[in-house]
């Protein structure tokens, strides 16, 4: 399917789905269902840098908080200035992923020339030093937080958790388009190349590191974007919850579960997990349903290494053994693997 | 902020006694992250694990902490075994450490801190010993027990720790283990098992550095998470897997943030060993002594 009709389909679910949402006539939902539609959104991001290329990245409340945290610095200028006017979120979303993907960019320049492990835990430590500078930057609350007070109403559609709802879904859509556009385009076939055998591809004259920097700012950039509305729809921002881990767990489990080599994981699994929390943390509590996603990240990782797509494909559609190897050679580089399986056990 | 001598001295002091804990905090992964290349991230953890056990026993038993750690090590051996067995066979048997390996320690993790939340609650937690409470006084320089007791442990673990590696037969074959597993195949030992006790006694380590961190602090689950940052911040910068490297590069960061936390405040200082850590991995990704 090209891509003009899949967006067009998105937009008509989504239209389909808001109408639903309204027609159930409670505000409860689109709370729920807006914190739902922000994890596919990160898990979308998140799933580009790490699912196509390869890259574990620990620094998804980092990005987020950073479009969350441009909000909240607009939101104070246009109070400070006493101007009268609301700006709209899709404005808002844009500066959120400009900031975001921007310091995406920067961090790939910085740390992506280390493999693997030191560029996740330089995304972590990247989380940290942004909580820091804005737990110490009074302009935008510093570590006592910042109110933001959200309109009522906004004109055609109803209360303001609506227009969210609506922004969000939108971003949804875009996110996932962005995401199918870019597995199927020549970028894609490059990230796979990546997160298979990095030197082979370098040595075949594939631009690993241009690659890279472009997947860190586009997956940085919608994880800013799904941050930007957060302010007006929490109303209190404070650095400590928004920098929170659970942001990272949620948007590394999401795709992991649902699978990661393509876009319908993160969407999946977003769609599930999300969900199963919502109605835990209403009917258990919250404490438990982190409890949960980590377990379940644990258990699909060791039982289910290619998820729910995985799965599917292994025992509904019966299309052979290995989804991931259908487009590419498999995860292991080629060197690493038989050193382990093939050699003879030793004598112990 | 005033400059005084005096608070400069005493600030690289506690630096210092503080850098001497981190070490042994590292330790542990200096093992298993610089040797043997296992990313375990949720080294922090087992650490908080390690001050819960301390605090049981001494909330109920008035066993002192330290005491406690050593009496327990063997458990927390066993458990790193058994985990690292799980981890061979689901992820490195099949060669896909790489990504997943990450997220299984991430999810462990978290399996572990939010356990920890559900069962004991988020309130603060501290021990009682003879140690805790009086402070030495040298001229202007104040140096308080409950931190040069753990720090002086601390270097006698890194001390032992560093005697296995180097001179008994299985420290020898971890250190090969990380250089050549078919080498060590061919002579014939089993990489697997060494890796195994490695691992074991990377996270037994983590019980010591419980019990430091509970007579140091007052301990609630999430206070491993700041450390994460810390541990690998002195891992990378002393040089993954040596373990001299680890104390200087623990005590440089334990002075750095001290004198940061001194003259421009403490919510400054975690900063401090993450800009470390950038740094260090976009200069020199070797770290001070690197191998």
């Amino acid at each position: 399917m090209r891509t003009a009709p899949f967006f067009l389909i998105c937009l008509v679910v989504g239209g389909l789905l808001f109408a639903a949402a309204l027609a159930l006539g409670n505000d409860y939902y689109f709370f729920a269902g807006y914190v739902v539609l922000q994890y596919v959104v990160l898990s979308t991001a998140w799933n580009i840098l790490g699912g196509y290329c390869g890259y574990v990245n620990f620094g998804t409340a980092g990005f987020f908080a950073l479009g969350a945290y441009s909000t909240v610095a607009i939101y104070k200028l246009i109070e400070g200035n006493e101007l009268p006017h609301v700006v709209p979120i899709p404005l808002l979303m844009l500066v959120g992923g400009v900031v975001s993907g921007v310091v995406g960019l920067g961090m790939g320049y910085l740390t992506l020339r280390l493999r693997g492990a030191f560029f996740s835990i330089a995304t972590l430590a990247l989380a940290v030093v942004l909580e820091t500078l804005v737990v110490n930057w009074d302009y935008v609350g510093g570590s006592r937080g910042a109110f933001i007070i959200r309109p009522e109403t906004v004109a055609p559609i109803g209360s303001y958790v609506r227009y969210l709802f609506l922004m969000m879904l939108i971003l949804a859509v875009v996110g996932l388009t962005v995401a199918r556009l870019i597995e199927r385009s020549r970028l894609g076939y490059g990230f796979a190349t990546i997160r298979d055998d990095e030197l082979a591809a370098e040595a075949s004259g594939v631009p690993t590191l241009r690659l890279k920097l472009i997947a860190t700012t586009i997956s940085g950039a919608l994880m800013g974007m799904a941050g930007a509305p957060f302010p007006y729809y929490i109303g209190y921002l404070q650095p400590d919850s928004t920098f929170g881990l659970d942001y990272a767990v949620n948007s590394i489990a999401m795709p992991l579960i649902g699978g990661t080599t393509s876009w319908v994981g993160p969407l999946i699994g977003a769609v599930l997990l999300g969900s199963l929390q919502q109605i835990i943390t209403v009917t258990i509590s919250s404490a438990v349903n982190l409890l949960i996603v980590g377990c379940l990240l644990v258990a699909f990782v060791i039982v289910a290494p290619n998820g729910i797509i995985g799965v599917v494909h292994k025992y509904v559609l019966h299309k052979g053994d290995d989804f991931v190897g259908r487009r590419h050679v498999g995860l292991q580089s080629p060197g690493a693997a038989p050193e382990v399986d093939s050699a003879p056990e030793a004598p112990s | 902020m005033i400059f005084s001598f005096d608070l400069l001295i005493n600030a690289i002091v506690s630096g210092v006694l503080i850098g001497g804990f981190y070490a042994a905090v590292t330790c542990g992964v200096s093992l298993s992250f610089g040797i043997l290349d296992i990313v375990n991230i949720a080294h922090p953890a087992f650490i908080i694990l390690g001050s819960y056990v301390a605090y049981i026993a001494n909330a109920s038993l008035g066993l002192d902490p330290i005491v406690t750690a050593i009496i327990v090590l063997p458990a927390f051996y066993a458990l790193g075994a058994g985990i690292y067995q799980i981890y061979y066979l689901s992820f490195e048997k099949r060669g896909q450490e790489s990504l997943r390996g990450l997220a299984f320690f991430f999810g462990l993790l978290f399996i572990t801190e939010v356990s920890l939340v559900l069962y004991f609650g988020v309130d603060y937690r501290d021990v009682n010993a003879i140690y805790i409470g009086p402070t030495w006084h040298f001229a202007s320089i104040d140096v308080p027990l409950r931190i040069f007791v753990p720090c002086l442990v601390s270097l006698v673990l890194i001390a032992c720790l560093q005697f296995i590696l180097t001179r008994t037969f299985i420290g020898r074959a971890i250190m090969a283990v990380a250089q050549d597993q078919l080498a060590l195949r061919l002579m014939a030992v089993d990489p697997v098992r060494i890796k195994r006790v490695a691992f074991g006694i990377s996270i037994a380590t983590a019980s010591l550095a419980g019990a430091f961190l509970i007579i140091i602090q007052p301990v609630e689950p999430s206070v491993g998470r700041d450390y994460i940052g810390r541990i690998f911040a002195i891992c990378v910068l002393g040089g993954m897997g040596s373990l001299p490297g680890t104390v200087v590069a623990a005590m440089l960061i334990g002075v750095v943030e001290s004198l940061t936390s001194t003259f421009y405040g403490p919510s400054w200082a975690p900063a401090v060993s993450f800009g470390f850590l950038l740094l260090t991995l976009a200069v020199r990704p070797a770290g001070l002594m690197g191998r």
